[in-house]
């Protein structure tokens, strides 16, 4: 016979090893950040990397000499890439997460929502069209994404919204939009005069973190920051949403503002990320699954932990992908992917198992 | 608490679903809804509970205008279990149960909250399955879970739209003497749909029964259930008994189809060829 204070018991153990599990993944973030931070083609001591980086946060210190050319590698190419890829993953994944929980649909993720398409052909319509435009090309083909994935957002909700917003509506507009600017990007890569322009667009698919700069972090992390807690604010909307639209009406929830608002969110955030990075895959669908196995589907615990074990595996990934043929690097986008995709093979069988076996 | 229907009508894509539906139910009774599918049952749920949007003053709790009323004000009077329940990702039974105090939380769960929750569990006596994954529950033990998230709203109405229809004969006395006990002793009005009419009388106090999205017959189990009236409704014959309960018992009278009668024989193989 289980008792009042059995199950009560049972509870406060599960939250302990939630804190615990989210707990260590920070820590994991944080080994992997050093490590990343001091292996490379050019590879200066642990030391010397944190030096750099001590005596740039803290200038009033005076903890030594240290090289320009390791500072500059530490400083300049090596640091915001690493806090690039931890924004980046944390983000994008948990984004997917909470896409996931709204849509009530394990696949989904903002791309869903056909903005990834959109994303690349705002870029390439910036680098067929305004790549004469020298000085401020690499804004232009960030904006233009950016402004591009937007409008798909916009297209989607409107059409979800004519047809009654429900997950399924969108799910369907977000697809057919995908496929609207998929064809868009096609077309062109395919008129477009100069080979240069078409093998920049398929760099800029590919999605990579090496082109970022402070710059770039200084407008992304606001961005996402901000998102990202407001999509903690949801959680409990996003919990009770998982349960079915009726349900979440009946228990005081208004299911289509809450569509909307999350969204708006998840579409931002993803938006400011791959504008900048391009697009990278599978890490925003398959860390909140990871997360979920270990945290369970309460949004309270899985946006955190997704979004930690989301940086984590973007980070792993570019570390690798920088490492693997140094000193060829190797793009993030291919690499998430080709970690990402058999590990999510498993977890489709194994569901499969699960459910019917 | 008193819940008024008043003049409640209900279209959906311009095709009328519920037509001048007019009923009151007060705290501590069981009421059902029986009528035939497509009579406008689950409807009427949904239209009690605000889930389908109906005009001004159609609802009145208490005589006040529901519509008038928050989603979560709504959402702390009523709690509704709807017939299915599906959930897409893994949820533990403590966790669905404590989305019932979604409308009194607002990040943090509370001492009080996790009180409400273990308390439904321990009432619905599903305790054991508290950190079980609600998707690997039976259908009776999920229709318990779902009665106890209700319960976790402190409602005072309580909506379930056909709570026992995929359930076996033991859990759906189980789940209607549950019912029956939340309306008697702790006070809460309790609104069922049913299929099963003699469920529905064994249990309610009072049954509304529908036709095609009107109020045919209001009252007590024997005023409601009487054989004139479910020919009439659902269009089949019946024998209407007492049992030694003392409520009504249906018995639905079929003309056997005889295969040894020639001319019964070639209706029948002419129907099953159709079908092929």
């Amino acid at each position: 016979m289980t008792t009042k204070a059995d199950v009560k018991k049972l509870y406060s153990k599960g939250k302990k090893k939630k804190f615990f599990i989210i707990f260590s993944f920070f820590l994991a973030l944080i080994v992997t950040a050093v490590v990343s931070l001091s292996f490379g083609a050019a590879s200066p001591r642990l030391g010397e990397a944190l030096t750099v980086i001590f005596s740039k946060i803290f200038p009033f210190l005076n903890l030594g000499p240290v090289s320009s050319l390791t500072e500059t590698i530490i400083w300049t190419i090596r640091l915001p890439r690493i806090v690039m890829a931890l924004i980046a993953g944390a983000g994008l994944a948990a984004a997917g997460a909470t896409m996931q929980g709204i849509l009530r649909n394990p696949l989904a993720s903002s791309y869903i929502l056909g903005i990834s398409s959109a994303a690349g052909f705002g870029a390439a319509l910036a680098i067929v069209f305004g790549v004469s435009i020298a000085t401020i090309g690499g804004f232009l083909i960030i904006g233009n994404a950016f402004v591009f994935c937007l409008l798909a957002m916009v297209v989607v909700y409107l059409i979800a919204r004519m047809s009654g917003m429900s997950s399924e509506s969108i799910i369907l507009a977000g697809v057919a939009v995908g496929f609207l600017f998929s064809a868009l990007l096609s077309l062109i890569q395919y008129i477009a005069p100069e080979r240069n322009a078409v093998s920049a667009i398929v760099f800029w698919l590919m999605g990579g973190l090496y082109t970022t700069s402070w710059q770039n972090i200084l407008i992304c992390f606001p961005i996402v920051a901000v998102t990202m807690i407001l999509m903690m604010s949801q959680a409990w909307n996003i919990n009770v949403l998982s349960m079915g639209e009726d349900v979440a009406v009946s228990l005081g929830v208004n299911s289509k503002r809450v569509l909307s608002i999350n969204m708006i969110l998840e579409t931002v955030a993803t938006a400011s990320i791959i504008s900048f990075t391009g697009i990278i895959g599978f890490v925003d669908l398959i860390a909140p699954h990871i997360a979920r196995m270990l945290v369970g589907t309460d949004y309270r615990y899985l946006i955190p932990c997704s979004a930690l074990l989301g940086a984590f595996m973007l980070l792993g990934a570019d570390t690798v992908g920088r490492l693997i043929m140094m000193p060829i690097e190797i793009p993030v986008g291919i690499i998430t992917s080709l970690l990402g995709v058999p590990f999510f093979i498993y977890l489709l069988i194994r569901k499969r198992r699960r459910d019917f076996g | 608490m008193k819940l008024t229907i008043n003049n409640l009508s209900f279209s959906y894509a311009g095709i009328p679903i519920l037509k001048d539906i007019a009923l009151n139910v007060e705290l501590g009774e069981l009421v059902s809804i029986v009528g035939p599918n497509g009579s406008g049952k689950s409807t009427l749920l949904k239209c009690v509970n605000r889930i389908l949007k109906t005009g001004p003053n159609s609802i009145l709790l208490d005589g006040k205008d529901a519509s008038k009323f928050s989603t979560k004000e709504l959402s702390k009077l009523m709690g509704y279990v709807p017939q299915t329940s599906i959930s897409a990702f893994p949820f533990t039974v403590y966790d669905v149960v404590m989305m019932g105090r979604k409308p009194y939380v607002h990040w943090s769960v509370g001492e009080q909250d996790n009180e409400i929750v273990v308390q439904m569990m321990d009432l619905l006596g599903i305790s054991h399955l508290a950190m079980r994954q609600f998707s690997a529950l039976s259908g009776g033990e999920q229709q318990k879970v779902i009665i106890a998230r209700a319960l976790a709203q402190q409602p005072q109405i309580l909506l379930l739209d056909e709570p026992t229809s995929s359930l076996d004969i033991k859990h759906q006395l189980d789940i209607l003497c549950i019912l029956k006990s939340l309306a008697k002793s702790k006070g809460h009005a309790v609104i069922v749909t049913l299929h099963d009419l003699n469920l529905a009388s064994r249990f309610s106090d009072r049954l509304f029964m529908l036709k095609r999205g009107r109020v045919y017959a209001t009252g007590t189990p024997e005023e409601v259930l009487t054989a004139q009236n479910i020919e009439e409704v659902y269009e089949i014959k019946t024998d209407v008994s007492h049992s030694i309960t003392g409520k009504p018992v249906v018995t639905p009278i079929v003309e056997d189809i005889n295969l040894l009668d020639p001319k019964m024989s070639a209706l029948f193989e002419e129907k099953m060829g159709m079908q092929q």
